[in-house]
């Protein structure tokens, strides 16, 4: 019998080690031809390490090594304080206030739809095929004029990235807590009936509690779209700061290595966000009795 | 509905109807409404309201709809005297509100009826939706036009229909450029790379536990973001769009495939193997019809998120077409009502898309619980 963390975690830890092992490979194939011009340039004589070594700490590779990427990583957030504008904290930062006042704001929207259609046949009827509509709807193709038409309205800065990571991450929870708050037993709900429970009551004895775990598997969902939304609103806009900015930079100024670090940003921050929700999560299932 | 509610409600836009024939409608047109014909079709439809108060049942529904639609063409029509179009006066805005309330009390009296008959109820749920919908297009042509918004901020939903349809040629390279090389490709790419993989994971179960929490991860992370480096590597045209749309495709077939391909029971496998079926044959007959209700979600989320991720592509830079491409430029030339025309083509693209996915699914896995109901 193995140890069950081996049988847990090699399969994993395998799987990272033969995707870092490609990914080394790729450089070195990808960065080759650049390398091999650089010296032929020079015209001067070079030896297949020399290639190899020139391949893993290129400056401006196709493909940048992984070491070369943790270092950019670890050189922009500790290589300068906190508030720098070259510093990956500030970006991170700046992304992460737009996206959280977009998923408080998203979240909001999204709970109080759902409680409207739960509420009413009416809207259910005539609202719910328009919100599955406005999902086939690109949306993070509307950001660039909802940019533009808010800044014509004086708004700059954070609450249109806000508005468009709201537009989008609304949705998923909107069609969660629906199902939530319909997921109470039949039973239940007449038993609630039996005692005269005002629909008040009732919302918040049995809807509420019923439709807890539906709110936090949307909540994580929302909480990646609602970043998504935040780094693609600041493309468009040029805006100078934010995880999109660096990308837009390092797109146009041909820096991999910034945009790879950017990217790893991006993952962090989903990453821990996705962490947070998840504590909150197992924290109110104790609270509400469970083991 | 409660008929004395209705009634109340179709009294009351009787009574706008009436109030907007005393009023001005405009700075310059002294009181009654500027033309006779216009006159005379609003007073049908403050006619067609009494009528419908006076019922107050569900055929009520009935004259309510054609006092609508009276009431709405007369708005639209006075909309064309300039004089009106932009400051529009009380007596015009009366007409609109009383259009609005019968209109909602329609979609209200409809939205509560429960016909017996299904195929009656399957024409009511089409219904109540493109009644709301409609509504809210009058309101938005009407809000628009009659307040003189600045077209820069918001155009008319008749202005970008017109823009659209006197676009035709530009909108078809776009959506060829987009939609067709793009999409389609990327998305045939990533969702069979997607598949092929997960079929191999559950082949082998050291793979599949590897690859299972790495896709949770990367299908969690922001991977529009790779755009730049792809357009680097591809170049400016549609082959590193369809390596976005491949790319984020991928993970969230893999996952959801993977964990299609595990749902089968454990009685349906026992008996695959009391048959001496090879690995092959019951991924064929098994193992590949259980997983397909998962694999048409992963492909349901897909379509939404390939046109996504095709149109963010192209803000990195494309050639001179393409449906993001035509977006960002004509934005940055103020010219919105383009901008919404190209976001109608995308909204058609994707709904038809989805569309076409879900009939497949219905087509397909019409055995599955949801669909026999």
């Amino acid at each position: 019998m193995r140890h069950p963390w081996v049988e847990r975690y090699a399969p994993l830890a395998t799987t990272v080690l033969v995707l870092i092992a490609i990914w080394y490979i790729a450089a070195i194939a990808m960065n080759l031809s650049l390398v091999r011009d650089a010296f032929e340039r020079e015209e001067t004589a070079y030896t297949l390490t020399d290639l190899i070594s020139g391949t893993l700490s290129a400056e401006r590779p196709l493909l940048p090594a992984p070491h070369q990427v943790a270092a950019a990583v670890y050189d922009s957030v500790f290589g300068y304080p906190p508030l720098a504008p070259r510093s990956l904290v500030y970006h991170s930062l700046v992304t992460l206030t737009a996206t959280l006042l977009g998923f408080v704001l998203g979240a909001l929207l999204g709970i109080v739809l759902a409680l409207m259609i739960v509420h009413s046949r009416v809207l259910e009827r005539s609202l719910m095929p328009w919100i599955i509509c406005s999902q086939m709807v690109p949306i993070l193709a509307l950001a660039p004029i909802f940019i533009v038409v808010l800044g014509a309205l004086g708004l700059h800065g954070l609450l249109p990235k806000s508005i468009i990571s709201a537009y989008l991450c609304f949705f998923p929870i909107a069609i969660g807590m629906v199902k939530g708050f319909t997921s109470s037993e039949p039973q239940q709900i007449e038993l609630m009936r039996t005692w005269s429970a005002t629909s008040r009551q009732m919302l918040w004895k049995l809807r509420w509690p019923s439709a807890v775990p539906y709110l936090f598997a949307s909540l994580k969902v929302a909480i990646t779209i609602s970043l998504i939304g935040a780094i693609v609103a600041e493309l468009p806009t040029g805006a100078e700061a934010g995880i999109g900015a660096r990308l837009l930079a390092g797109s146009y100024y041909g820096q991999t290595i910034q945009i790879w670090a950017a990217l790893v940003a991006s993952a962090v921050l989903a990453s821990g966000l996705i962490g947070i929700v998840g504590l909150v999560e197992r924290g109110v299932a104790r609270r509400m009795g469970a083991h | 509905m409660d008929p004395r509610k209705l009634r109340l409600g179709f009294l009351f836009a009787a009574g706008a109807i009436v109030l907007a024939l005393l009023l001005p409608s405009g700075p310059r047109s002294p009181s009654l409404l500027p033309s006779p014909a216009i006159w005379q079709t609003t007073a049908c439809a403050g006619l067609l309201f009494l009528c419908a108060a006076w019922m107050a049942n569900a055929r009520a529904t009935a004259f309510g709809l054609a006092g609508i639609t009276l009431a709405g063409g007369a708005t639209l029509a006075m909309l064309r005297d300039p004089a009106i179009a932009g400051s529009a006066g009380t007596g015009f805005w009366m007409i609109v509100i009383a259009v609005w309330l019968a209109a909602a009390l329609c979609v209200v009296n409809l939205a509560a009826m429960r016909p017996l008959r299904t195929d009656r109820q399957n024409i009511l749920n089409i219904l109540v939706p493109l009644l709301f919908g409609a509504v809210v297009f009058y309101l938005w042509e009407v809000g628009v036009r009659g307040f003189g918004v600045p077209p820069v901020l918001l155009p008319s939903p008749s202005a970008a229909a017109a823009k659209f349809a006197s676009s035709l040629p530009t909108l078809c390279t776009d959506f060829v450029q987009t939609f067709v090389r793009g999409v389609l490709i990327g998305y045939a790419i990533g969702c069979g790379a997607g598949l092929l993989v997960a079929i191999l994971a559950h082949r082998y179960a050291f793979l599949g536990r590897g690859l299972l929490p790495l896709g949770n991860f990367f299908s969690a992370l922001p991977l529009v973001g790779i755009a730049p480096i792809m357009v680097m590597w591809f170049g400016f045209d549609w082959p590193s769009k369809a390596a976005v749309v491949a790319l984020v495709t991928f993970f969230p077939m893999l996952v959801n495939a993977l964990a299609g391909l595990s749902a089968s029971g454990h009685i349906e496998r026992d008996l695959m193997r009391s048959y001496a079926a090879n690995h092959s044959q019951s991924l064929s007959k098994l193992y590949l019809p259980a997983a397909m209700p998962f694999i048409f979600n992963a492909l349901k989320i897909n379509a939404t998120l390939a046109l996504i991720g095709a149109i963010v592509a192209e803000f990195f830079g494309t050639p001179t077409q393409g449906i993001g491409f035509r977006i960002s430029t004509e934005a940055g030339r103020m010219a919105i009502d383009m901008v919404w025309a190209e976001i109608a083509l995308a909204a058609l693209a994707g709904m038809g898309f989805y569309g076409l996915v879900a009939l497949a699914e219905r087509a397909t896995t019409f055995w599955h619980p949801s669909y026999r109901t």
